[in-house]
């Protein structure tokens, strides 16, 4: 029992090593002069794209391209630039495409409310098809005043039954 | 009109239908360079076959310019090498643009031995090691090829190989266009 829940132990551990050494960044070296700008260095090159390899960040890719933006925003945030001033020039560059999450713009309106409006819409046609049920039972029932005819018609169609009936048997006997 | 809308889910479902069909012949890569329409950035870097010679931005302003970035570890620059010979040799073409070569994060070494090995295209390559001019231009990745008018303005950008075909189309009516704007003194 307690061989098999320390073999237990073993793999659950191995098993997370595994998955932190491929959360791994490619390797290199900066040394920043506070904790500070190391924070906002991680945290910029997770918000940006890098641009070869369309669906990493920064921080993420091992492409070219993307060790040479990781220099510059190095270089960047040495020179005392600001988050702002940053994305900014990257956007400059690369277009919005180097943002996770696009600024709105006239070019993103779709993108940031498209799935609100989604849902909006859905939600008016739930509305729509729930209210309409109800219209129909209604128009199933009938009022006192169409019951009243019904009756009378009723009544009406059994007379007439009844007459010529009566007429057929008449006709029998002649 | 209750029969039109039974039908309205079959025509959504196709127009959705061909919008993704449509989706799967574009190319993710093909982006829309930021840059076009701007003045070509500045910077400070040596040459490759001389290091201890700079070049700027000024260097290059005044011609119409074709900036093309190449590295020895692209296979796909080996590729459009001849043609970039070709354009560089052309006794009508090399009176009129003039061609650069921006060295994307290589060695020194091997892209001095490719040059003398294949031929150098280029007025001059800049050294670019560590890949920070490219980031001002906003490469991708190599090769890319830069159109820059006389005043400095980046024109075009072009990503991917060069050969006869994509000079004809992509190529040739900008540089044409460029020549009579410097002809006009525009």
């Amino acid at each position: 029992m307690l061989t098999r829940v320390l073999f237990i132990v073993v793999i659950i551990t191995s098993a997370l090593l595994v998955v932190n050494s491929t959360q791994a960044s490619p390797v290199e070296t900066f040394e920043f002069q506070d904790d500070v700008t190391k924070v906002r260095f991680q945290a910029l090159s997770k918000e940006l794209r890098c641009p070869k390899c369309q669906n990493q960040n920064l921080a993420d890719s091992n492409s070219t391209v993307a060790s040479a933006l990781r220099l510059d925003l190095y270089n960047l945030l040495i020179q005392g630039r600001s988050d702002a001033e940053i994305i900014d020039l990257m956007v400059g560059r690369y277009g919005e495409f180097v943002l996770y999450r696009p600024r709105v713009s006239s070019l993103t309106y779709v993108l940031w409310f498209g799935p609100a409006l989604l849902i909006f819409i859905g939600m008016i046609v739930v509305f729509l098809i729930l209210r309409r049920k109800p219209i129909i039972k209604e128009e199933l029932v009938l009022n006192l005043e169409q019951q009243e005819q019904l009756k009378k018609l009723l009544a009406d169609g059994d007379d007439t039954s009844l007459a010529s009936k009566s007429n057929q048997e008449q006709a029998n006997k002649e | 009109m209750n029969k039109i809308i039974r039908f309205l889910p079959l025509v959504l479902v196709i127009a959705l239908g061909v919008v993704l069909y449509r989706g799967l012949s574009l190319n993710p890569q093909d982006m829309p360079s930021a840059l076009v329409g701007q003045v070509m950035p500045d910077f400070s870097l040596s040459t490759l076959n001389n290091e201890n010679k700079t070049v700027t931005k000024a260097d290059l302003v005044g011609d119409i310019v074709l900036l093309n970035v190449w590295a020895t570890w692209c296979p796909t620059c080996k590729y459009e090498h001849p043609y970039l010979l070709e354009i560089a040799t052309d006794p009508k073409l090399k009176t009129q643009v003039k061609l650069y070569g921006v060295n994307y994060k290589d060695e020194r070494l091997p892209a001095q031995q490719w040059l003398a090995y294949y031929k150098d295209p280029y007025q001059f390559s800049i050294f670019d090691d560590e890949g920070l001019l490219g980031v001002k231009l906003g490469v991708f990745g190599a090769p890319e090829t830069f159109v820059i008018d006389h005043h400095g303005v980046i024109r075009k950008r072009f990503a991917g190989a060069i050969d006869v075909r994509v000079w004809r189309k992509e190529f040739e009516p900008l540089i044409k266009q460029l020549i009579t704007e410097k002809q006009q003194g525009k």
